[in-house]
């Protein structure tokens, strides 16, 4: 029975729960490490952006008021997710980067460990980052982490499946939703982690998706007003001085990590506080 | 009153009149509508066509919850909508209930906006259930108040009946009252009206009757002011233009939030009715998010980069 026709995937974004085409049409080609053509997934316009934009924006209110218990639940749903799909990530890493399967079976682990790790952090957040702060008179003054809003991040070109991970756990986890821009060279295993998404619970809006050239599409990320910090991690070095002054133009935290760590959590809260007056 | 001699004013002659016209093809009309929502408008077309909306826009406030104060910060926005550009057109009119015509209209005369017209919704907004003194009362007060536009609903219970002359003469009777003081707007809630069928016969029954604007919805049902009904609208007014050579002017409200469906009301104007519609004198559009979304796209095209809307005013 070798005369079936071979079901080839289409790879389309991730915005607003929905796996849309691009609205441009534009697609690219990607190959493997010995030049065999592997897909073509979109080339995510401006206005792909702009909704991925709204559809964060609108988000944002409802994930930002999710209990940190229900938003631990549901990270740790993702990570139950991917467990599941293993084998499927493994062999896209293998088929798109060339690496062996020992080493792809390992960056999976790694993945879903990751994600648990992150979803551990929800509910100690605002205790550890948070504060108790003395005050001269009958009152508590308490600081508590807020999210800032819609984050747009950037993964790494490689590791594409952790490192776009580590663009997205630490941002929602927070109460933040997040724009990301997936790997340009490995986007298989990004597409394939938002079928993951749209089966974890987790709101429509809150992960959006694009694939497509960093240095086309993280000016407009930097420039757009409403999008309101950005991680760059996964942005060439030589890009990351304009993209910081597009940024600046709008008051934008503009962020760079090199190591999945508790900052990357705390870089996109904002700390607020409240006063209570003490016997009531 | 002459009805432009096409009715006399009794039963027989208005339904002879409504009986003679041509029905609506729904699926012609649906798919000519959708083939016009293709259409790209960009660059300098774009910049034109988003001030035009601006200027046709009848910024609207209908809730029980409204204050003075908010029709205040209305009348504010709609003389000025963006307080960083001055060149940023006022909006057509505001458009509040009938209490707040007074208000609205003494606020704006105070801030310099004495061109922008204040419309109130009357004859019973937004059922049209009420007994005929009633509704001549309510309009009377919106008149007394200074509205220069009075919106008025059609008794859709009597429409649908087939009672075409009690709904005829309630518009021949406001429209007497209005005057000179102030436009006759004719609401039909073509979200009730069923079909297109529907929506040519009360077009072309209000066009008789003396409206000076025939207005898709009140904004309470949905759906409102949908392409095709729009299309239908403008088919109307264009068609009333070659039997008598006057020109109606055409209103949807409710649903129209954003510049892509603004524009796509534009380009339907300009196709159906034609280019000398294109003017807030002939086309209006009822709306209240709409205007943050078209200023929010004007600021994207003069400063290359998308807005938020943390930048324009809630209300």
């Amino acid at each position: 029975m070798s005369n079936r026709i071979d079901v080839k995937k289409t790879y389309k974004l991730f915005i607003n729960g929905a796996f849309p085409r691009t609205e441009s049409g534009r697609t690219y080609e990607i190959k493997n490490a010995k030049g065999v053509f592997i897909a073509n997934p979109c080339l995510a316009s401006r206005k792909d952006l702009k909704d991925a934009v709204v559809a964060a924006r609108a988000a944002h209110s409802g994930w930002n008021k999710a209990s940190a218990f229900n938003k631990g639940q549901i990270l740790y749903r993702i990570a139950e997710m991917l467990e599941g799909r293993r084998t499927q990530f493994v062999q896209e890493i293998v088929l798109v980067t060339g690496v062996t399967k020992v080493k792809a079976e390992k960056e999976v682990t790694e993945s879903v460990d990751r994600l648990v790790w992150y979803a551990g952090w929800s509910d100690k957040l605002s205790s550890l980052s948070g504060a108790l702060n003395p005050v001269a008179g009958p009152y508590y003054n308490f600081t508590v982490p807020e999210s800032m809003g819609v984050i747009a991040a950037i993964a790494p070109e490689s590791p594409s499946l952790l490192g776009l991970i580590d663009a997205i756990a630490p941002v929602i986890v927070g109460g933040n939703t997040v724009i990301v821009l997936a790997s340009t060279k490995a986007p298989l295993s990004a597409m394939s982690f938002a079928e993951v998404i749209a089966t974890s619970d987790v709101p429509a809006g809150v992960i959006n998706v694009l694939t497509g050239k960093k240095d086309e599409i993280a000016p407009w990320m930097a420039s757009h007003m409403d999008i309101d910090g950005m991680d760059i991690s996964g942005l060439g070095a030589k890009s990351h001085g304009a993209v910081r002054i597009a940024g600046a133009e709008n008051l934008k935290r503009i962020y760079s990590f090199n190591s999945a760590d508790p900052g990357r959590i705390l870089a996109f809260l904002e700390h607020k506080t409240v006063w209570h007056p003490i016997g009531l | 009153m002459s009805f432009y001699g096409l009715v006399d004013g009794s039963d027989s002659s208005l339904k002879k009149y409504l009986g003679g016209l041509s029905g609506v093809d729904q699926v012609g009309a649906d798919a000519r509508a959708s083939m016009l929502a293709t259409r790209s408008i960009k660059t300098t077309s774009k910049r034109w066509a988003i001030d035009t909306a601006i200027s046709m826009v009848d910024l609207t406030t209908l809730e029980g919850a409204d204050t003075p104060g908010k029709v205040q910060a209305l009348c504010t926005k709609a003389v000025r909508p963006d307080p960083t550009d001055s060149t940023v057109p006022s909006v057509g009119a505001v458009c509040v209930y009938n209490d707040m015509v007074g208000i609205a209209r003494k606020h704006l005369d105070l801030i310099g906006g004495s061109h922008v017209g204040v419309a109130a919704v009357s004859t019973a907004f937004p059922s049209g259930r009420a007994s005929m003194p009633v509704k001549i009362q309510d309009t009377q007060d919106a008149l007394d108040a200074g509205a220069s536009e009075i919106d008025m609903v059609i008794d859709r219970g009597a429409f649908l009946s087939g009672d075409y002359i009690t709904v005829f003469n309630e518009i021949v009777q406001i429209r007497e009252l209005c005057g000179e003081r102030a436009h006759l707007k004719v609401i039909f809630e073509t979200g009730e009206l069923v079909t297109y069928d529907n929506v040519r016969k009360a077009s072309f029954l209000a066009m008789a009757a003396g409206a000076d604007f025939i207005k898709t919805s009140t904004g309470k049902v949905a759906p409102a002011a949908t392409a095709p009904v729009v299309l239908v609208m403008l088919e109307a007014v264009r068609d009333f233009y070659s039997m008598t050579q006057t020109r109606i002017g055409v209103k949807p409200a409710g649903g129209i939030r954003n510049t892509k469906d603004a524009i796509k009301q534009l380009v339907l104007v300009n196709e159906t009715a034609g280019p000398e519609w294109l003017t807030p004198s002939l086309f209006r559009i009822g709306a209240s998010a709409l205007l943050n979304d078209l200023l929010m796209q004007r600021m994207k095209m003069d400063d290359g980069y998308y807005a938020s809307p943390a930048y324009v005013t809630i209300d």
